[in-house]
């Protein structure tokens, strides 16, 4: 059996599962934000239940459109904090909230092993740790948080294996928007999609997150990797509760086996309004911005900051160009803040939040007008994602992100680091 | 039986297109309907009228696993999406909120915008009254067609909920 398939079997209590089998399984953490949360509880409502099945696992974080931009969402935010308390759930107040994919595994709250749904389509971020971890909708959420359990079609298993030697500024980030430009955004459509090979054997967890982050954007159900010493060395200090770890079948069967030369990947850029269209940093021509965001559930770790810090020090944020730079959660915040990332950050022009989704769903805090131009290191660039509908956004890693903050446009970081 | 008028929609139709996240600090549906498809077609508010059908190409609904999207599309009095395929999270949404969907290519391939429709749901039947053809569906598999028939997941967890209670009874 594949991973997919390894852990869904034991959390349905079966032998074996079969691609395409429904099933109904256990659920190790449910999860919901200030936009998904209000319907789920509303739902939840309708079951006519006055506790839900283990509180201990539901977790609300409310990130979207906090600190609350405007009353409505205050009133959500306070709707899902009353059912939290009321409950006994778990819940993160602004200060020790983060982006939800970013807090949770930092936490110890996704595990290897793990079933996760959440109310949030890049729950499949958790993926990096070698849980199944899924997107789903509030009812959905609603149901689990009364039963304890989920029902799911089995997917067949996608594998994805990388080899050769990665190029420089080449990261997780270049991997998962090449193979998406490759296979398409529905090329993993109702798929697990499982990443394996040397190149992945050497990738942080950092860039595995912002790889598993994005299977979404592939269609796909969910995204893998197999546990390694890396893994249980991040996950060891943060679990506060037992997992088990799983790994493929050498048998195991997949539906298509994809191999990628890492060594011919550039630093890749995708163009408005498809993750699809992903190109070589070096192929997008004279692209003139009017903001660079760097944060986000995709890169928006420690990682992603040191790089995009080492571009900008000693630089200044090209004028006319507003820099926003979003740590993923308290901790990388903090953690930036004590290696002297933020000063760099902020003498050079950039302004640095809150951790917050804000901008990369259009919320608030660095929304686009009309014909303005985004580059950014977050996960979708459909039409109106950051704003207008008439605005534009590429999406990059944070290398090629700090280089174009400093020259104004789309520019490959090897131009500003010789 | 349903039956309606066609807005006909191309690939990979997102959520953000459905519903943006800029209007996602209200949950309710009625209020969520005011820009229902706005970022793809403006005038679909204004267009739309109850029964109608939402016809579209491949990969409809990808994107976030907002629910507010067929929650958004089914308050604005669609009865009914077909499409090539649809963006995983989004069928399930549907199907859990009690808003059919058919997977049909060929009534895909074959139907303009402003056609009329007519659809049997229970055989998965789509006939195209203005070009006077028909289509069928793939028929859904057992375990959706029982949640259909519960009338969604909330109904099917509260059947569940109850021969729980009366098994630990028993
Ligand atoms: S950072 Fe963006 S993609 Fe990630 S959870 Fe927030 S809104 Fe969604």
């Amino acid at each position: 059996m594949t991973l997919a398939e390894k852990i869904l079997s034991a959390h349905a209590n079966q032998k074996q599962v079969m691609p395409g089998e429904f099933i109904t399984v256990r659920v190790d953490l449910i999860l919901a934000n200030d936009i998904t949360a209000p319907i789920a509880i509303r739902e939840f409502g309708q079951l006519g239940l006055e506790r839900v099945f283990d509180p201990q696992k539901i977790v609300f974080v409310p990130d979207h459109f906090t600190p609350a931009k405007d009353i409505a969402s205050a009133e959500q935010v306070k709707l899902t904090q009353q059912f939290a308390r009321e409950q006994g759930t778990g819940y993160f107040e602004l200060g020790q909230m983060g982006i939800e994919h970013v807090l949770l595994p930092e936490l110890g709250m996704v595990l290897p092993g793990d079933v996760v749904i959440g109310a949030d389509s890049h729950t499949c971020t958790g993926g990096a740790l070698g849980a199944f971890a899924t997107g789903m909708g509030s009812t959905d959420i609603a149901a689990a948080m009364a039963t304890g359990d989920i029902w799911m079609k089995v997917p067949p298993t996608l594998k994805f294996v990388y080899r050769g030697n990665i190029k420089k500024w080449v990261g997780g980030k270049d991997l998962i928007l090449y193979t998406i430009g490759d296979i398409g955004v529905d090329g993993a459509l109702y798929s697990a999609m499982e990443f394996s090979g040397p190149v992945i054997d050497r990738l942080s967890m950092d860039g595995r997150f912002t790889m598993a982050n994005m299977a979404i954007e592939a269609g796909a159900k969910a995204g893998l990797f197999p546990v390694d010493a890396k893994t249980i060395d991040y996950v060891k200090p943060r679990a506060r509760r037992a997992y088990k770890v799983y790994q493929p079948d050498n048998d195991a069967e997949y539906a298509r086996v994809m191999e990628y030369d890492a060594a011919k990947i550039e630093p890749q850029v995708s163009l408005p309004h498809s993750p699809a269209n992903a190109k070589p940093v070096s192929q997008v021509g004279d692209i003139k911005i009017d903001q660079v965001l760097i944060g986000s559930c995709t890169n928006g770790r420690l990682e992603d900051l040191r790089i995009a810090a080492g571009i900008i020090k000693g630089s200044k944020i090209h004028p006319g160009i507003r820099c926003i730079i979003i740590p993923g959660s308290q901790q990388v915040y903090l953690d930036a803040l004590k290696e002297g990332l933020m000063e760099i950050f902020v003498s050079a022009g950039a302004v640095v939040t809150t951790p917050t989704c804000g901008p990369c769903l259009g919320g608030h805090m660095g929304v686009l007008a009309d014909g303005e131009c985004c580059l950014a290191t977050t996960n979708r660039n459909f039409v109106g994602r950051m704003g207008s509908p008439e605005s534009e956004v590429y999406l990059a890693n944070p290398a090629v992100a700090a280089a174009s903050a400093i020259t104004g446009k789309i520019t490959s970081p090897e131009e500003i680091i010789k | 039986m349903l039956k309606g008028r066609v807005h006909k929609y191309g690939a990979d139709v997102n959520t953000d297109a459905i519903i943006p996240a800029r209007y996602l600090n209200v949950s309710e549906p009625a209020q969520l309907t005011r820009h229902c498809m706005e970022d793809i077609d403006r005038d679909f508010v204004k267009k739309v009228k109850a029964g109608d059908i939402i016809v579209a190409t491949t990969n409809f609904g990808c994107g976030s696993s907002r629910e507010h999207a067929p929650l958004a599309i089914k308050a604005s009095g669609v009865s009914c999406i077909i499409a090539q395929s649809f963006a995983r999270i989004f069928f399930r949404n549907a199907i859990n909120i009690g808003l059919p969907l058919l997977e049909c290519a060929e009534a895909v391939a074959n139907t303009g915008a402003g056609d009329i429709l007519e659809i049997d749901l229970s055989g998965g039947k789509i006939k195209n009254l203005t070009k006077n053809m028909s289509f069928t569906a793939t028929p859904y598999p057992d375990f959706m067609a029982e949640l259909i028939s519960a009338g969604g997941l909330i109904e099917f967890t509260r059947k569940r909920l109850a021969s729980r209670r009366h098994q630990s009874e028993v």
